[in-house]
């Protein structure tokens, strides 16, 4: 009745994270509000932004074409902000002291988030390019920009994903990473995402054209319509592939401490 | 000479300041099931934490399967598998798509992953809801299921940490017969409970321990009667016991408690006597151990 196999096996490292991978994106769209809110809040702000705020902002009605970049980046950090919660409730209910008693890379368990908050936000991106083009977004670009510009977000969205996976290793509870995870949220509106950085008073051009999401905004913005990149698409590369750097470290340390003690 | 599953020579674990485990030595005989009794805080998660690789011992030598616990953890891993106390088990999926999910993470293929998974929801009555999410599930299917996946791959030593609590007692006595048919199959099952009926009932071998020591090991009969021969209970009108004396069962010593007794109760009161249960070698033996600590 039991005749459980009992020659000594091991899931590959693929294996691994292709079940993980699956885990995760099937929490993805089975958390109904979570998909409600990936779409609404992507039609939302692009609605409000060029409805509400854009006549005021730019009265040639151009800002829609200003604005998309913009949008994107706040859908995506937002919904990469919930692998914060994903990650700590994997790590308090006691599920990844199971994965962890087996001869398996137990951190694949955060891979499998981050790769199902990568689709989960590409298709929020859509989104927001589908409403863009229905309210009158015109973008330039050729299918290589568009290409190039999915892989700017994309690594975009790894970035600010992983580092959301290390606050959610971090936090002590989900509801703590989610609170530290909304701090992240308000850097697109310290950026060029919304309104060029030469009307901010000085102390803040400063902040806005030093942080990551600027040259990344100005990155799109140039690949979609044609505005100048000059050296922004190094600057977003470089930075995206530094916070991917700094939050691989923190959640292998992260991971390791916190499956040390308690 | 028997295998043994796991030893343990003067293990020892500290929180902070704090020693929660202060020199544990156990040899538990391969195929047995060995039960870890103890008051709240006495040690035992953290005991069944560290057997089963997700803390590091300060010092003394662990030994699983034959494996060092400190150079070999990978094939510890192999050897072990682990319910934890809270069902460890995903509750956005179904019971079939957990169960499926743990077979690919312990290397079988899908297809082996399939068969397996359905011939275990048989097994453990879980079939009808296998595709229901584990959201719905009772305390007992939870915990049906855990087991269950804890058994995707037949590893010889599981530890199962307070398994049947908070489960009613039809859903307990259904997972001591699984308990019990998994010591047939020859796996060693390592358990802790608060219940000492469970202890009495499935366990070859029982450990107490308390504040981090062990106070006494044996099986459910020494340990009965390493604490007396016979208990008197003294019930009022209401058949509510009123006092219990532990005596060593001889003529002398049963007269002279009875007649301590009748000086302090009502002569009316009734008599009766019984052997010593698991209770009262629990009680007899952790409050002994906290006269002896410094107050």
């Amino acid at each position: 009745m039991m005749n459980a196999s009992t020659s000594i096996k091991r899931a590959s490292f693929a294996t691994t994270n292709a079940v993980f991978i699956g885990r995760s994106i099937r929490h993805s769209l089975r958390n109904v509000e979570a998909l409600i809110m990936a779409i609404m809040l992507p039609v939302m702000l692009m609605l409000l932004f060029t409805y509400v705020f854009g006549g005021s902002i730019d009265p040639t009605g151009n800002y829609v074409n200003y604005v998309v970049p913009g949008i994107i980046l706040l859908c995506a950090g937002f919904g990469s902000s919930s692998t914060a919660v994903d990650v700590s409730m994997d790590m308090t209910n006691g599920i990844v002291d199971r994965f962890r008693t087996m001869p398996i890379q137990s951190m694949s368990v955060v891979t499998g988030h981050v790769v199902a908050s990568l689709a989960r936000n590409l298709f929020a991106t859509g989104v927001v390019v589908g409403v863009a083009l229905l309210v009158g977004f015109k973008p330039s670009a050729s299918l290589l920009e568009w290409l190039a510009a999915i892989g700017i977000i994309a690594l975009f969205i790894l970035s600010f994903t992983w580092l959301f996976a290390a606050i959610g290793l971090m936090a002590g509870s989900p509801s703590s990473a989610s609170a530290y995870g909304f701090i992240l949220l308000f850097l697109p509106y310290l950026s060029s995402a919304f309104v060029p950085t030469d009307n901010m008073p000085s102390w803040l051009q400063g902040i806005a054209n030093h942080q990551p999401i600027t040259p990344v905004i100005e990155t799109i913005r140039g690949l979609l319509t044609g505005t100048p990149i000059l050296n922004s698409g190094w600057f977003a590369i470089g930075w995206c592939l530094f916070i991917v750097l700094i939050s691989l470290i923190w959640c292998n340390w992260a991971f390791q401490r916190k499956t040390a003690r308690r | 000479m028997s295998k043994l599953a796991i030893e343990t020579i003067g293990l020892r674990k500290k929180f902070g300041n704090q020693v929660v485990l202060d020199g544990i030595d156990m040899q538990v005989p391969a195929g047995t099931i060995y039960a870890l009794l103890g008051p709240n805080g006495a040690g035992k998660t953290t005991l069944i934490h560290i057997l089963s690789t997700l803390y590091d011992q300060d010092d003394g030598i662990v030994k699983i399967a034959g494996y060092d616990l400190a150079t070999d953890k990978d094939m510890v891993r192999q050897s072990i598998s682990l319910t934890g106390q809270f069902a460890a088990v995903d509750e956005v999926l179904t019971g079939e798509e957990n169960l499926r999910m743990l077979c690919r993470l312990s290397g079988l293929t899908a297809a082996e992953s399939r068969s397996r998974t359905e011939e275990l929801l048989r097994h453990f009555d879980l079939a009808a809801a296998a595709k229901k999410r584990v959201k719905t599930y009772s305390g007992g299917m939870r915990r049906r299921l855990d087991i269950a996946i804890s058994l995707v791959v037949k590893r010889p030593i599981l530890f199962l940490d307070e398994p049947t609590t908070g489960l009613d007692t039809i859903s307990r006595r259904s997972l001591w017969q699984i308990i019990l048919q998994l010591k047939e199959q020859g796996i060693t099952v390592f358990l802790t409970t608060q219940y000492l009926e469970e202890a009495d009932q499935l366990a070859d071998i029982i450990t107490v321990i308390d504040s981090g020591r062990v106070v006494a090991t044996g099986t459910a009969k020494s340990l009965k009667s390493s604490i007396g021969g016979e208990v008197i209970e003294i019930r009022n009108e209401k058949d509510e016991i009123v006092r219990t004396a532990a005596t060593s069962g001889t003529l002398l010593d049963m007269n002279q408690a009875l007649n301590e007794l009748t000086q302090s109760l009502s002569p009316t009161m009734r008599v009766s006597i019984r052997k010593p249960s698991m209770d009262d070698v629990f009680i007899a033996l952790t409050s002994q151990e906290m006269e002896r600590a410094p107050s």
